[in-house]
């Protein structure tokens, strides 16, 4: 499968889908001029991923920042996800927030209650 | 501009500035809001928070406000059919700083018949709690899809939840059809 290498910017997120070496991962700033387009084909590799996933697939959300409109976008990711396990597939959330950061901690959880996934919060120091 | 009027015209910039000043006015603009002007104002912001040491906290919470409002104004202000561009996604942007709070305000043009539902929505935001807040939160970005411009209907709802204050808002009459549509949320400065 191709690898999906995005560098961040101060308003687009770095990204990294790595199937062959196992790396998903959202880091950063996510506030594009337009999320539909930017998350895309994310949400599309996800399709293609879907149907040959790795035995275990860990993956890292380690943002700083996400407005609103991400935040749908970030829920349609998280929701593939969810299909994925559905289907059989482990699959692990690691949500990363900045230990002093509550918003993007209940962030995380509440992404936890709402889809049905194995996942884990984890604080790190900025 | 004759000489008479020239010197009233720079009279009135004095007393623009004067009104800045007693209002507290960090930052104001009017006109088309897009991503640039967006990008441009929140680090400006930014930087002048980080200049004046402001709790970390309390420049997150600006921030955000900031770009839910922006994104507010450069989705939702009307245009008034597609060919009046005139008002679309403009409006007026001002940031003031008082000794408690931050403001944030924006002000735009709406068609008449969408104040009864803007008015609903506010209301009900401001009648919640913050568990209730979360929880509108959390199913209108389950059950909400994104409009075409991109809008999730969350913005109001994470303004309401970061700063744990009410949204203040207000319509002024233009004509038959439109109003001008304020709104200002506070930031309390003592995170």
């Amino acid at each position: 499968m191709e690898v999906i290498k995005i560098k961040g910017t101060d308003d687009t997120p770095n990204i990294i889908l790595d199937k062959e070496n196992g790396i998903f991962e959202i880091s950063g700033r996510s506030l594009p001029e337009d999320v539909t387009t930017f998350y895309e084909p994310i949400l599309n590799w996800l399709d293609d991923y879907q149907e040959e996933a790795n035995s275990k697939t860990v993956f890292a959300f380690k943002l700083v920042y996400f407005n609103t409109a991400s935040s749908k976008l970030i829920l349609d990711i998280l929701m593939k996800l969810e299909e994925m396990h559905e289907n059989g597939k482990e699959v692990l959330i690691k949500w990363y927030y900045p230990e002093d950061d509550e918003d993007m901690e209940e962030a995380g959880e509440e992404y936890a209650d709402i889809v049905d996934v194995p996942f884990e919060q984890v604080s790190y120091t900025l | 501009m004759d000489k008479s009027n020239v010197k009233g015209f720079l009279e009135f910039v004095y007393d623009f500035y004067r009104s800045m000043k007693a209002h507290e006015i960090t930052l104001v603009y009017e006109g088309e809001i897009t991503h640039q002007i967006t990008k441009a104002f929140t680090s400006l912001t930014e930087s002048n928070m980080a200049k004046e040491s402001e709790a970390n906290s309390v420049q997150k919470k600006v921030f955000h406000v900031m770009v839910e409002c922006l994104q507010n104004i450069s989705k939702h202000a009307d245009s008034f059919g597609s060919d009046d561009f005139l008002f679309a996604g403009r409006g007026i942007f001002m940031v003031s700083k008082g000794k408690q709070d931050y403001h944030v305000t924006t002000g735009n043009v709406i068609e008449n018949d969408k104040i009864e539902e803007l008015t609903e929505m506010l209301d009900h935001i401001n009648s919640l709690d913050k568990e209730g807040l979360k929880q509108l939160y959390k199913s209108q970005m389950k059950e909400g899809r994104l409009s075409e411009k991109g809008g999730a209907g969350l913005g109001f709802i994470d303004i309401a939840r970061k700063t744990g204050n009410k949204l203040e808002f207000h319509f002024l009459p233009i004509d038959e059809g439109s109003s001008f549509f304020l709104l200002t949320s506070s930031v309390s400065r003592n995170a």
